[in-house]
């Protein structure tokens, strides 16, 4: 790869306070990379940016005057990604949104738009799944504690859902993949990091730390998934297509 | 050996805790599989906020949490509140006559069972249905009473679905409303005739009026909210019903005229349609082990669709001279070929109505393409990325491409080449059918 390599911190402020400089200073044939994921190119050349909240926030409103807010979330949506490249695509369609004066972020003929507007919606049906299988488990301390794995980052995109719904019990979800997780203590939401026992089950329900009220309640949820099904209409390709495999494995109903 | 008193009773109190829970595992399992023929699983529309920090929110889109291996969707705890019942409906398996084990819960079990369920994220809420004990009242009364405990003693938000019982008086159902985000009532038959054979003791006129009541409320609760924004929600996902579709006879014209008769009298939410699986060996009903009509339902389905979203009368669907849909193709393209001389469509010009009705077409590619047509004409391969299904649609569109379909072709021709270049998910059912092009 040839040009220069914007080096940033992974974080969203990170990404945009690149795009920022790439304008500031009319970068042509640049790239952005994140600093845990760097390629080194060939013959390129390497700058570390750091994030910059106050030129982060330009861009972001600057993006926001030029397009519908449903477009400026799904950029924010497809960047939760974590794609491989996903910046550079986000980068060409900035600059395409910025290059003319009119608004373009509808332009479906056009490349990164529409690779846009299909990764984010990968991203939202992986925030709509996350919401639906999140299975809650009482801890001793009472405490409904779920661990997750999702595809995506969209851990800060289920916040807000989950706040509105368990206002009156405490919960915490972790993301088991990217090691961060989400606190609610009846009052306000925090981001926290946890450590586990060494060889901890996730997908068992492990007696020294759960309640015992919380056996029950999954002997009698297993039970009805089994009640409520139609056998004379197995449709097994069907059913997997709505709960791929890969989710089985931290659904108590798919527990053996 | 000394008795200790504070062990034995800690005992006793361990065994009748265990057998409590082993009770409500049975009769959960009883009124779950009793209940799993009612096939709305909708938990959307309710628009009920967590403002008094209690617990649920039912404000953005349903979800559904999981799916049974038959592929329907979990999204509603779905049970009776009891199965002994006085009727003997020969398409139900709680008929009165069947020979199955009974069981009821009490108003409290169900509180705690939705509660516990919801808190651990597997429900959007509660689906309470009843089979019918001593009276009509006596049952609404009781299915009332558990969404009046949820709302009221548990503060709770999330989704309630109650079944509205044929001939519960207008006060019940008034009071129902106000706990519930839907009612329902189950017509299950969809011609008089047909009722009267296979659920004698039932009366039509017992149907219609809690459905003519909650119709009633529901309008008058819009008028209401429009002065005063602070009137009670009643209802506010709305009223939906269920036809079973192949127990009795019926073509799919006087299935979807019937529908169309409640969705415009009755406003309905929605009109469900539920193969009738075998469960009985009434010399009425089709043998036990014989097929469920998969295959029309989801035509059924189909239809419903292209009348609530995609702008088409039930009469350009099915009519006196189509009384029954095509299996081997879906509606849409089976109404556009019968109608060529509508086509082809304009991809660049055409009106939202018309790029509707293009077979292959779906109203997300519509949005689409009427979005991404204001910056430059699309040719074939722009509507390929935007996911329009390019087998079928390529008949009946022009675009700013020069290769397209000049010929004129036969409406079997046409059909003949979409089959040769694609695979149906029914194709083992269909083959014999398909033989006949290949």
């Amino acid at each position: 790869m040839n040009g220069k390599i914007l080096i940033y911190d992974g974080s969203f402020e990170g990404f945009l306070t690149c795009i920022f400089h790439i304008f500031e200073y009319n970068l042509k044939d640049v790239s952005i990379q994140n600093e845990f994921l760097i390629q080194n190119g060939l013959f390129s050349e390497n700058e570390t940016i750091i994030t910059d909240k106050e030129k982060s926030d330009r861009v972001w409103q600057g993006l926001k005057g030029k397009v519908a807010a449903i477009s400026a979330t799904k950029m924010y949506y497809a960047f939760l990604s974590e794609q491989l490249g996903i910046e550079n695509i986000l980068l060409d369609y900035l600059q395409y949104i910025f290059s003319t004066k009119k608004k373009v972020d509808t332009d479906f003929t056009h490349a990164s738009v529409l690779k846009t507007s299909q990764i984010a919606k990968n991203v939202s049906r992986e925030k709509h799944r996350m919401e639906a299988f999140v299975r809650f488990k009482l801890t001793k301390d009472e405490i409904y504690f779920a661990n997750i794995a999702p595809d995506f980052n969209v851990l800060p995109l289920i916040s807000k859902h989950f706040k509105s719904r368990y206002a009156d019990q405490k919960w915490v979800i972790y993301d088991i993949k990217r090691n961060y997780g989400l606190h609610y203590d009846l009052n306000s939401l925090e981001i926290i990091q946890m450590d586990f026992p060494k060889n901890f089950d996730f997908s068992k329900t492990d007696d020294n730390f759960f309640s015992e009220k919380e056996f029950e309640f999954q002997k009698l949820w297993q039970d009805y998934f089994k009640s409520t099904n139609i056998t004379e209409r197995k449709n097994m390709k069907l059913h997997i297509r709505h709960v791929p495999k890969r989710y089985w494995k931290y659904l108590s109903e798919k527990q053996p | 050996m000394i008795l200790n008193p504070t062990s034995l009773l800690k005992q006793f109190t361990q065994y009748q805790q265990l057998m409590s829970f082993e009770r409500t595992l049975e009769k959960l399992k009883i009124l779950a599989d009793a209940a799993k023929y009612d096939v709305s699983c909708s938990s959307s529309g309710s628009q009920r906020k967590n403002t008094n920090k209690g617990i649920g929110d039912s404000t953005g889109m349903g979800i559904c949490h999981s799916y049974t291996e038959d592929g329907r969707c979990v999204s509603l705890l779905k049970i009776l509140l009891t199965n002994y019942c006085i009727f003997d409906c020969a398409y139900c398996v709680t008929r009165k006559s069947n020979d199955v084990k009974r069981a009821a819960f009490k108003v409290q079990e169900v509180v705690d069972l939705t509660i516990n369920f919801y808190r651990r994220n597997y429900i959007e809420g509660l689906f309470l249905s009843s089979g019918i004990f001593k009276s009509a009242d006596y049952t609404m009364e009781r299915l009332v009473a558990v969404a009046k405990k949820l709302r009221i003693e548990e503060n709770f938000n999330g989704y309630i679905h109650l079944k509205s019982i044929p001939g519960a008086s207008d006060e019940l159902m008034r009071e129902a409303g106000l706990y519930a985000d839907r009612l329902s009532v189950n017509i299950e038959i969809p011609t008089k005739s047909g009722l009267k054979l296979l659920a004698p003791d039932k009366n039509f006129e017992d149907f219609i009026k809690p459905m003519e009541k909650v119709k009633n409320e529901i309008i008058q609760y819009k008028a209401e909210k429009k002065i005063i924004k602070s009137t009670p929600k009643y209802a506010p996902a709305g009223q939906s019903t269920q036809m079973i579709v192949g127990a009795s006879g019926e073509n799919d014209f006087q299935i979807l005229k019937t529908a169309e008769h409640y969705y415009k009298n009755y406003n309905l939410k929605r009109v469900y349609y539920s193969g009738y699986v075998p469960i009985s060996l009434d010399s009425r009903l089709p043998k036990i082990g014989s097929e469920v009509p998969m295959l029309r339902e989801n035509r059924l389905y189909q239809s419903d669709w292209l009348t609530r979203f995609y702008g088409f009368q039930t009469s350009e669907i099915v009519n006196q001279n189509h009384q029954n849909l095509d299996l081997d193709i879906d509606p849409k393209l089976s109404w556009a070929l019968r109608n060529l001389h509508e086509f082809p469509v304009d991809v660049n010009k055409a009106e939202k109505r018309m790029l509707a009705r293009v077979p292959g077409v779906g109203m997300k590619s519509v949005a689409k393409i009427v979005m991404a047509r204001k910056h430059r004409r699309l040719n074939w391969e722009h509507l390929k990325k935007i996911g329009i299904a390019f087998n079928r649609a390529q008949y009946f569109l022009v675009c700013d491409s020069h290769q397209f379909e000049r010929r004129d072709l036969t409406a079997e021709k046409i059909k003949a080449s979409i089959f040769k270049n694609s695979k149906s998910k029914y194709e083992k059912l269909l083959s014999p059918q398909l033989n006949l092009f290949s």
